[in-house]
């Protein structure tokens, strides 16, 4: 069993309309430090394999076909045997 | 000539689009099932707005992969009339029958209101019967209607002149270069965030979007003789 985290963000050169807003609430509130704030996805995905390289390849599949919208979306992801 | 309206669980516009071909134009309508598997007595499709699958993950990510959606593939190559109308053009990007994505509306608003709208591209099927720079009253309803493109996509969409919807007063949702519509290469897909089929009776505000159906019945008859009215 292996147990997949996907992180899903906005492209850097895409506007990320809530992002923005949020790194707006941010400095009102006295946070100036923050320069940027991207919003994105946070999943999980349990897999019922054994085999690191074949879920590998599957969990990119499953991000290049259905997780991620690659025109505007970038996506990462780890693997953790569970 | 025999429209189907696909239905996913979500859509909340197929029977204003249902009606609007009916009261427009008379024609035989369906209402068609996500799950449907064969759309080849269809002329014209509408992917009617809404919020297919609560849209989940993205708009219109899940409602791509509808089994109704290789059939909708298949029917645009085969030169049918398609048209997505706001979580349709949703569901057209996602499934990349047209080109570029949606993003959440630049003021994090729904904006449910009129919009003017400037016909840039008559050529199309949907638009044959308007006037290219018309100025045109249709409604939108969106959250999620800010077009996006790289800049190469959009010097092609310009150069090839598939730019069919502008918005002519403020951008309700920061899409680039002002994109309300766009169609694909051949112009037989269109895919727009704002409803014509909210805007066919002065009753509703604005009959300016009766002649997008008009349109596409007079490319149809153009293309195969007279079709019977019901």
């Amino acid at each position: 069993m292996f147990k997949a985290t996907v992180y899903v963000t906005i492209k850097e050169n895409v506007l990320d309309p809530q992002g923005k807003a949020v790194q707006g609430a941010l400095h009102s509130m006295g946070f100036d430090e923050v320069e940027s704030v991207r919003i994105g996805k946070y999943m999980e995905l349990n897999l019922n394999t054994g085999d690191r390289a074949a879920a590998e390849e599957r969990v990119r599949a499953m991000c290049e076909k259905l997780l991620a919208n690659t025109v505007i979306e970038d996506y990462r992801f780890e693997l953790q045997e569970a | 000539m025999n429209f189907a309206v696909l239905v996913f669980p979500g859509s909340n516009c197929d029977i204003d689009c249902y009606k609007a071909v009916e009261q427009t134009i008379g024609q035989p309508v369906d209402y068609v099932f996500h799950t449907a598997t064969d759309l080849s007595r269809y002329d014209a499709i509408i992917i009617p707005g809404g919020f297919s699958y609560g849209d989940y993950l993205r708009s219109g990510a899940i409602a791509r992969f509808a089994p109704v959606m290789s059939e909708v593939q298949k029917a645009a190559e085969a030169g049918k009339y398609v048209i997505g109308i706001c979580n349709g053009f949703q569901i057209l990007l996602e499934s990349g029958l047209l080109p570029g994505a949606m993003r959440r509306n630049e003021s994090l608003k729904f904006r449910c209101q009129r919009a003017m709208l400037r016909v840039e591209n008559n050529t199309t099927a949907f638009t044959r019967d308007y006037a290219v720079g018309e100025l045109i009253d249709i409604p939108i309803a969106h959250g999620e209607g800010n077009y996006y493109c790289d800049e190469e996509t959009l010097a092609k969409l310009k150069a090839e002149n598939r730019i069919v919807f502008r918005y002519a007063g403020e951008n309700p949702n920061g899409s680039v270069d002002d994109i309300a519509g766009i169609c694909n290469e051949q112009g037989n897909v269109v895919g727009m965030m704002p409803h014509p089929e909210r805007a066919i009776h002065k009753l509703l505000g604005s009959e300016d979007g009766k002649r997008m159906f008009t349109s596409v019945l007079n490319a149809w008859r153009e293309k195969h003789g007279a079709a019977s009215v019901r």
